[in-house]
């Protein structure tokens, strides 16, 4: 096990977004949670490194795969973990974000994992209370721990990020998973297209970096990875898109459309899924292109590194006081 | 099909795309053009089943018309796939587009392939149709573009009524760019114009009929302009009819937006005191304008800023029409008086012959990407005979449209149909005329 004094600490207080991070802190966390990917699948005791420390999972929007991921990565690291959901807590009752940031900061908790379906909710949590803030989803702006473990995901599978083409499919405009993957593959030297009809394409999608097309055949064409998300329901009936039968039909990946891609592209969902939808069940299903349940075992891991990397200085103290 | 060759010859051949008009001859082939020029047969009789002396008529490429209602199904009491293709053949159209406002309306793969069925049972005039913008015509949820697109529909419009909401029109302008399709947009600013009966105006305040305001129709083509520029978007102007969208929609041509717009004779031929005395077969959606609008809309012919010339072909039967004007329905049948009447173009000298052509043929076919519109070797023969100095008066009593609601009956005008071509078969023959 690696030795917390060997690496250099994370350079941030917080995790809110992946957008500001440079190559060498993702490398880090990255690297962490290859080493906490490889653990995981040892039937070994659990850690003690966060032993008396406590996390909060405050989600205000529902979430099973991503809550839960964060709980057991906290769990596996000996800390404490509280679930808050948005439904049983007093925010139901008209209490304002800030107001629960401070009441919850004088619990002295020392990690908050944070969603909300307000984009900059986190980061303005993060201003109001003294314990590190991971974002795991703020509106339509970042999902850093998604982005992440996708990028473990592809790292693991191909053994690079640079000099990769990455096809992100879907509705971009809605998608925090989108700016978060952009962000992060862009940062790590992969070349980013998107893929979607016009209006799941966010304003100026030239000048995110990317390059953008409506057509999957063409966006697809020569990748290596086709990254697909989510289209929520409420989006599919005639407002963004006319119906899930046209969406399927000319975005939805199947193996026709997944043919332009290299032929040993790799395919991957965020999930939920909408089988049928934007994805087709015999592809999400196979065993050798779809990474899909590969990107939920790193999820885990990813978040075990965060939760780490960012109680470091909490856990270098506690030694130092017990030494 | 029998082996069969005709060769129309002695004959003024007209094909705006090409430019050409000139005496020659056209060979057509089991039902398509083999060749055609000033040259061909010169040295002699061809070896044919057929001859057809022109006698020195216009030949053009049958008439392509962008906006017609069919009415079936739904108002076969109004008109029918019969008695529209009959009209289209006597006004000499070989291809028609129809609107989405059935009932029900076309706004899913059936009833696009509802209309292509009909067509190739009648194997008359060429019939396309365009999808519904929005689920049932209410501007509220986008149809299925590409599958509609897939199953033949040739463009989408919300028929006589506008895209009304801003965020709507933004989404269809966007999504049709994936496809890339064109939009047609009644252009009609409807909280504005909704309770209108014709042109607002000193005629409208002296009937006392409730005014279809001049700046309604600028403000909503104004608005979809910067629709058009921020969205890349194809997007066509069903009818323009007012100084100002004309003006408008020049100076966008000019910034190089990907903007079209037509009108119908109606708009070039009459103004709105054809309304006076309350007639109601000049009641039309968009209303008569004023004469300055009228010569806005005759010089926006001849710059090229209105690109085609359709029928708006709006079959009513009476009982909607003889009605107080305020009730009665807004239409005018023009499939049988869509050449005649554009002729005046032509004769007084607003246009050459060849440009009133191509506003009628060449240029909506290549806006909806159509085949035909053109004289080509090896492309369909779907061909209009027609005289262009014969002097006759319009009645309405000889329409083969079954509703008959024409503001030009009685009209004196020079310039008529004599045959009408659809695949070298002949549809249409006016008397006297042997084809």
């Amino acid at each position: 096990m690696t030795d917390i004094h060997d690496s250099t600490l994370f350079p941030h207080p917080h995790l809110l977004g992946i957008e500001g991070l440079s190559p060498q802190d993702i490398t880090q966390i990255l690297d962490l949670a290859d080493h906490y990917a490889e653990r995981n699948r040892q039937r070994k005791p659990k850690l003690t490194r966060m032993n008396g420390l406590n996390v909060i999972n405050l989600f205000f929007e529902n979430s099973t795969r991503t809550s839960t991921s964060f709980e057991l990565a906290g769990k596996r690291l000996g800390a404490d973990v509280i679930n808050m959901m948005a439904s049983s807590s007093s925010i139901k009752k008209g209490e304002t974000l800030i107001d629960t940031a401070m009441t919850l900061n004088a619990m002295h908790p020392d990690v908050l994992v944070v969603r909300n379906g307000e984009s900059g909710s986190v980061k303005l949590l993060s201003e109001k209370v003294k314990c590190a803030v991971i974002n795991a989803g703020d509106g339509q702006h970042e999902h850093p721990t998604q982005a992440l473990l996708d990028a473990l995901t592809i790292r693991r599978r191909v053994g690079r990020l640079n000099n990769l083409t990455v096809a992100i499919c879907g509705d971009i405009a809605h998608s925090r998973v989108a700016r978060s993957n952009i962000h992060l593959l862009h940062t790590m030297g992969a070349r980013v297209r998107i893929v979607a009809p016009p209006t799941l394409l966010p304003g100026a999608s030239d000048r995110l970096g990317v390059e953008v097309y409506t057509d999957m055949r063409e966006g697809l064409k020569d990748c290596d990875i086709v990254m697909m998300l989510r289209l929520q329901l409420e989006r599919m009936q005639g407002s963004y898109v006319p119906s899930t039968r046209e969406y399927f039909r000319f975005f939805g990946l199947d193996q026709e459309k997944l043919s332009y891609a290299k032929p040993d592209a790799l395919v991957m969902h965020p999930g939920p899924m909408n089988r049928g939808v934007e994805i087709d069940a015999d592809i999400a299903d196979h065993v050798d292109r779809s990474a899909i349940l590969d990107q939920v075992e790193m999820g885990v891991a990813v978040r075990m590194a965060c939760l780490d990397l960012l109680t470091r200085p909490i856990q270098i103290k506690d030694e130092e006081k017990g030494a | 099909m029998a082996h069969s060759r005709i060769a129309y010859m002695n004959a003024r051949l007209l094909d705006p795309a090409s430019g050409l008009d000139a005496t020659g001859a056209v060979l057509v082939e089991d039902g398509v053009i083999a060749d055609f020029g000033p040259n061909l047969f010169k040295s002699g009789a061809p070896s044919v089943d057929k001859v057809v002396d022109c006698k020195g008529l216009c030949l053009a490429p049958g008439l392509v018309d962008m906006r017609v209602q069919i009415r079936e199904p739904g108002d076969e009491h109004k008109g029918t796939y019969e008695t529209a293709t009959d009209a289209a053949s006597a006004g000499g159209v070989t291809t028609m587009v129809t609107l989405p406002k059935t009932n029900p309306v076309i706004d899913d793969e059936a009833g696009v392939r509802y209309v292509a069925r009909r067509a190739r049972q009648l194997k008359r005039t060429k019939i396309h149709s365009y999808g519904a913008i929005t689920r049932n015509l209410e501007g509220k949820e986008l149809t299925e573009f590409g599958m509609l697109s897939e199953a033949g529909a040739v463009a989408f419009t919300d028929a006589t009524k506008a895209v009304a909401n801003a965020g709507v029109m933004r989404r269809a302008l966007s999504y049709s760019t994936a496809f890339d399709l064109l939009l047609v947009q009644h252009a009609e600013e409807p909280s504005l114009a909704s309770s209108g009966a014709m042109n607002g105006g000193e005629l409208a305040s002296r009937l006392g009929l409730p005014a279809i305001p001049r700046l309604s129709e600028v403000m909503m083509v104004e608005r979809d302009l910067r629709l058009v520029e921020m969205t890349g978007a194809r997007y066509h102007a069903a009818i323009i009819t007012t100084r100002e969208s004309i003006d408008v929609i020049r100076r966008a041509k000019r910034q190089g937006l990907p903007v079209t717009c037509g009108t119908a004779p109606h708009y070039f031929a009459l103004n709105e005191t054809a309304v006076g005395d309350y007639r109601t077969f000049a009641k039309v959606s968009p209303p008569l304008r004023d004469e300055m609008d009228r010569r806005a809309v005759v010089e926006a012919l001849a710059d090229g800023t209105i690109d085609v010339i359709n029928s708006d072909h709006a079959p009513h039967d009476a009982e909607s029409k003889r009605l107080p004007f305020n009730q009665a329905a807004f239409g005018i049948v023009g499939l049988e008086t869509l050449l005649t009447i554009s002729l005046e173009l032509y004769h007084n000298g607003h246009l050459s012959l060849l440009d009133v052509i191509g506003c009628l043929t060449s240029k909506p076919a290549d806006l909806l990407k159509l085949s035909g519109g053109k004289l080509k070797i090896g492309g369909a023969a779907d061909l209009v005979i027609f005289d262009p100095d014969l002097p006759w008066q319009i009645s309405e009593s000889d329409f083969k449209s079954k509703s008959k609601n024409t503001p030009f009956d009685k009209r004196p005008v020079q310039g008529k149909v004599k045959a009408t071509i659809v695949d070298g078969r002949v549809l249409y023959k006016d008397k006297g005329f042997s084809a």
